[in-house]
């Protein structure tokens, strides 16, 4: 087994201690538990999108987001059944060294959305060290809630780009009835980008 | 044609219309399109390790107002379908340029079973096919290709086939 501690983090109360300002950020969240989160806490926000499929496209998309709007900072929330669906994003992330791009991995060891299947990171596989071996230059992973207020500081004191793996702990995400129309979705986002 | 001719041609008008990303998997066809937007400085270049994060990166640009192009060749077709869900569900306009392997003059058998398959992914998923076989053919079809996607909002393939740009010798 792998060396990880059991994480006491609770997931539902993450993203709002470590993002203070989310209207700060262009916010992605990648499909599953990380788009229920991030969806409850900002209450479905005009600078949020959330993924309901498409698995592995959060970071990449942010990446995009990045690229294409270098004056402003992103933020993507994904799952670690998500990132490993395209893990090499890291390395392309790594390579293009966007100096706006924050990553936040909610690491629950499992697949919660399709009924808590046990996942690599419940077993050997650590994201962070996967990052750091991509490339990523600021690195951090957390596992207990004291560690909150270092990481926080961390999303906003290190170089970009940067990855928080957050361990937690097992459990539902938050329930919040979500738009499922990303066509919508996307025009509403997108309007809201242009007045910005 | 010469590659670095028809090159040439699809980078001035992408880069015409502001497209400023443009995201890659390296291949012979892509090479030179790939340095002409790595020297310009109105675009830049994105190496992926995967072909399906450049749907998600073109996707991620148009939700501030940017436009990026994913180059590609014909195998990694097969690693974009599920993503592409984004580009339907979300009506995203999406380009995508794939230079061909495993038809018309090809010697590798392995490049046969995806370079067939090419059509049909793409079309199962909503995505528009566009091919080019002749050379008096590409310049209309690179206009149709970005009034299609970035105009009009569909999802696009630009397909330059192995007749168009000849096939590599083993």
């Amino acid at each position: 087994m792998a060396d990880f501690p059991d994480s006491t983090i609770d997931r539902k109360t993450l993203f709002p201690q470590l993002f203070p300002h989310p209207e700060n950020y262009l916010l992605l969240a990648g499909l599953a538990g990380t788009a229920k989160d991030s969806a409850a806490w900002t209450q479905e926000a005009d600078n949020l999108i959330t993924l309901g499929g498409a698995m592995g496209a959060a970071v990449s998309m942010g990446l995009g987001m990045a690229l294409a709007a270098p004056d402003r900072q992103i933020a993507v929330m994904t799952g670690d059944g998500e990132l490993l669906m395209n893990v090499g994003v890291l390395a392309t992330v790594a390579s293009v060294m966007p100096d706006n791009l924050t990553i936040v991995c909610v690491d629950n060891g499992q697949h919660g959305e399709t009924g808590g299947q046990p996942g690599h990171t419940s077993r050997r596989t650590d994201l962070a060290k996967m990052a750091e071996g991509a490339g990523v230059p600021s690195v951090m992973t957390i596992s207990s809630p004291d560690e909150i207020p270092a990481a926080t500081k961390f999303l906003t004191d290190t170089p970009a780009p940067r990855f928080l793996c957050a361990r937690v702990m097992p459990g539902a995400p938050t329930a919040y009835k979500r738009n499922w129309d990303l066509a919508e979705c996307r025009l509403i986002f997108k309007r809201a980008f242009s007045a910005s | 044609m010469a590659r670095e001719d028809w090159s040439k041609l699809i980078f001035d008008k992408l880069a015409g219309a502001g497209v400023t990303l443009f995201s890659y998997v390296p291949d012979f066809g892509n090479a030179s399109l790939v340095e002409m937007a790595d020297e310009d400085n109105r675009t830049r270049t994105v190496l992926l390790s995967s072909e399906q994060e450049g749907v998600a990166l073109c996707a991620g640009a148009d939700l501030v107002g940017g436009r990026g192009v994913l180059l590609m060749q014909s195998s990694g077709v097969g690693n974009v379908p599920n993503m592409l869900s984004l580009i339907q569900s979300g009506r995203f306009p999406m380009l995508m340029i794939v230079t061909m392997r495993g038809e018309y003059g090809e010697q590798n058998p392995w490049q046969y079973p995806m370079g067939q398959a090419v059509v049909p992914v793409l079309e199962a998923m909503g995505i528009q096919c566009i091919r080019v076989e002749r050379d008096d053919e590409l310049d209309q079809a690179v206009e149709s290709a970005i009034s299609a996607s970035y105009v009009a909002g569909q999802g696009v393939a630009l397909i330059l086939t192995q007749k168009f740009f000849g096939a590599k010798a083993f």
